[in-house]
């Protein structure tokens, strides 16, 4: 029995502590290392490394840049996860439940497909085609505008300190959307067909159908969906570091967190700051992620 | 075994977990990013001979490292060929690459660089951080060495004016730029011919031009918006010609209201002008420099501002006949301190020596190969580019845009100019970048322009943690 017990520990070991061991060395080291450079001054390029304290932490409270980047990453808090989440469960209750009689679309599959696409592309790539349909003068978006005889709304979207950081989050709501549309296709293709026959039997409309059958049985998923999209929000770095003006411009009007850590880090060699942003970061995505965890812990239902 | 005690001998997962966090996170910490040493290492040297005069070791080997940029890297292999004609036994380890600061900032760190490095391209190690953190090499030996062409004639005196000054850091000189760039305003001489248009000398006449330009259906200027940076180098000559070097060094120290500066203001003015008459391409402000330099190259626009390298750049998409020329930036009034014909120019293409490289001799003795005629004209012939080095386009037959920046070089004379304040203090080249492309869109005056600058200007003169530098 104990010789027993000891195989199982050795075995649990080995399965285990190979797999710790790169998370150890490839995630939390680099997490630890970040804590620890943001209370020093090191340049990125010297071997000195002096303490600061929490030096760092104040002159980030008065940096106009990091409240700059605070004020843009909490809008697109607010609008990103809200728009992409409305859109991905309109569109999925259009394709699941829009063909006759509230059965799949017909080309469901098809639909699914094209508004996964932009998944499948990398961000930059994303960020650069974008960039031509904001074109001021040969932009797609402007042409189109022009072409319809609405050429009175052609702006220079990523030039406007107004429109910039919107034109930012459409990007990111465009690109995230197809994904959010399928996994949420996927939840409801999971309800039993039964609890919604014996709503439709008990005389259940459409619209109440979705909203008090469907919409309830779907609320794990889109709390996790609220996760994924407030760290996508809370990021935004490789759109903006494409796509915009200055880039974070124009005159700081899409500036990010991840940008401002990138430029003290890689262009003002200030490490330790970009470090300290990091470690703000860290615990704002960490907040928000245990607030939307919180927020959807209640009466559970059990399908089935 | 039954099933509730199996339960209870197996670690939680979250016992786990903790116990390897905890032994993981301890000798991680110890082994991390900042562990350098600051022991000085024995650099190999040599017998210093008149072949020899700077004492690089036999059969030593010697690690190049280029950014492989718009210039390619060959000619800097063609260097390493007469090296190694040079030091027979010696072998050259060539990386050409783009990353340069992510590919070499570990090597720093922990003090293993390589020999010499071309320190260029937008993922380079910020300059004055290294010189900081005493990362490089005194150059001095190499600037009095004897150069390869004229062993009677020394390495700096072999240079263009301003590339010892901007290599200069702390009175000593650490880094060596191979490119000499000047700004201007570029323009189709076909072009203005056929409308029979004359590139102005001074502003009055460019508000009259522009005038002109724009009757006949083409903008007369655009700028590479996204990075408003372009718009500054014809704002910052302007104001540099009008109050001459002692407005530039007002700037460069730091000294308070040097933002507020007359010439400053009226420079900054102008480019209000522009933007107010509506002379600015539409849209300008939200073009990447390759959607201006386009919309330029196809004539839709007369003028745009660029530095030299601006002919390379477009090398692909200039249509035949289009001659670009570069002209100096316009005076802004009869009173300038500096003749119209001042350039502003700076040497780029930064080549270091590293303090803890193995074989800094040899280091030093490529760059006195690199900057020596040869190797020089070779660049200038494979790049269309000029190179820091005196009389390196002698005899050659060169491009229409070449042509032009040698005969504003040589307008010059000794009439440069160059602001240090974007290489000292990234952030304050930042703030004005941000500041002009708000001026060039109208959204804030001239007289905000230089309120917003000099507060940021002062930001960084009153900040204990930045490196201040002096000229």
């Amino acid at each position: 029995m104990s010789h027993d017990r000891h195989g199982r520990y050795r075995f649990l070991a080995g399965a285990i502590l190979p797999a710790l061991a790169l998370y150890a060395v490839f995630v939390l080291s680099p997490y630890a290392q970040a804590f620890y450079l943001s209370l020093t001054d090191w340049t990125g390029v010297s071997g000195q490394v002096n303490f600061v304290g929490l030096d760092n932490f104040t002159r980030l409270v008065g940096d106009p840049l990091f409240l700059a980047a605070l004020r843009n990453n909490g809008l697109m808090l607010l609008v990103v996860p809200v728009v992409t989440i409305a859109l991905g469960l309109l569109l999925a209750v259009l394709v699941t439940f829009g063909g006759r009689r509230g059965s799949a679309i017909r080309g469901a599959s098809t639909y699914q497909t094209a508004y996964f696409f932009p998944q499948l592309l990398s961000l930059p790539i994303i960020a650069l085609l974008w960039q031509f349909v904001y074109h001021p003068n040969d932009g797609l978006l402007n042409g189109l505008l022009r072409g319809i005889g609405l050429g009175g709304l052609a702006r220079t979207w990523l030039g406007d300190p107004h429109l910039a950081l919107w034109a930012v989050m459409a990007v990111l709501v465009w690109s995230s959307v197809g994904f959010y549309m399928v996994l949420f296709a996927a939840a409801m293709a999971a309800i039993p067909t039964e609890i919604i026959e014996a709503a439709v039997l008990d005389g259940a409309g459409k619209l109440a159908t979705l909203w008090r059958i469907v919409l309830p049985l779907l609320r794990d998923t889109v709390q996790v969906a609220f996760v994924y999209l407030g760290v996508l929000a809370l990021d935004g770095f490789a759109v903006v570091q494409v796509m915009t003006v200055g880039p974070g411009g124009p005159d700081n009007a899409t500036e990010v967190i991840g940008l401002g850590l990138y430029r003290n880090a890689f262009t003002f060699s200030k490490f330790g700051y970009a470090a300290a942003m990091g470690v703000a970061l860290f615990f704002l995505t960490l907040t928000l992620a245990v607030l939307a965890m919180r927020a959807g812990r209640r009466d559970k239902v059990e399908l089935a | 075994m039954n099933p509730s005690s199996q339960l209870r001998r197996y670690p939680t997962r979250r016992a786990v977990l903790g116990a390897a966090v905890a032994g993981a996170a301890l000798p991680v910490l110890g082994g991390c990013v900042t562990g350098g040493n600051d022991d000085a290492n024995e650099a190999a040297a040599g017998t210093k001979t008149a072949d020899n005069p700077l004492g690089v070791p036999d059969k030593t080997p010697l690690e190049v490292v280029i950014f492989k940029g718009g210039y390619g890297d060959e000619y800097a292999v063609n260097a390493e060929s007469l090296y190694q004609q040079r030091h027979r036994g010696a072998t050259v380890d060539h990386k050409g690459i783009q990353k340069v600061g992510e590919a070499l900032q570990p090597r720093f760190v922990a003090d293993t660089p390589p020999d010499v490095v071309d320190n260029t391209g937008a993922g380079r190690l910020d300059l004055a951080t290294l010189v900081g953190a005493g990362k490089l090499s005194d150059l001095a030996d190499l600037l009095d060495a004897p150069s390869l062409d004229d062993p009677a004639k020394k390495v700096r005196d072999t240079l263009l004016p301003g590339v010892v000054d901007d290599g200069t850091f702390d009175d000593k000189v650490q880094t060596l730029n191979f490119t000499y760039t000047v700004w201007g305003l570029w323009y189709s001489k076909p072009l203005f011919d056929k409308n029979g248009w004359t590139f102005p000398t001074t502003w009055d006449a460019m508000l009259a031009l522009c005038d002109q330009i724009k009757k006949s259906g083409v903008a007369p200027w655009t700028y590479q918006g996204k990075y408003p940076e372009y718009l500054n180098d014809p704002l910052l000559a302007m104001a540099a010609k009008a109050g001459g070097p002692d407005l530039v060094k007002a700037v460069d120290n730091l000294e308070p209201n040097a933002w507020k500066q007359p010439g400053l203001v009226d420079a900054a003015t102008a480019i209000a002008e522009l933007a107010g008459k509506g002379y600015i391409l539409s849209g300008s402000e939200a073009l990447s420099h390759t959607e201006a330099q386009a919309a330029w190259s196809q004539s839709q626009v007369a003028i745009i501002p660029c530095g030299s390298w601006l002919e390379a750049e477009q090398k692909g998409i200039t249509p035949a006949g289009f001659d670009m020329v570069m002209a100096p930036a316009p005076a802004l009034s009869g009173s300038d301190k500096l003749p119209q014909t001042a350039l502003q120019a700076a040497s780029s293409e930064s080549f270091i020596v590293p303090a803890k490289a193995k074989n800094p001799r040899g280091g030093l003795e490529f760059l006195r190969i690199l900057f020596s005629t040869t190797a020089a004209k070779r660049f200038a012939e494979l790049n269309s580019t000029m190179p820091s080095v005196a009389g390196a386009l002698e005899g050659l037959t060169l491009s229409s845009g070449l042509g032009s920046v040698k005969t504003a070089v040589d307008a010059a004379g000794p009439n440069t100019f160059t602001y240090r304040f974007r290489t000292w203090y990234a952030p304050l080249a930042k703030a004005v970048d941000d500041a002009t492309g708000e001026l060039a869109t109208r959204r804030i005056t001239p007289a905000q322009w230089s309120d917003r600058v000099q507060k940021a200007a002062d930001a960084v003169a009153t900040d204990t943690a930045v490196k201040k530098y002096q000229r």
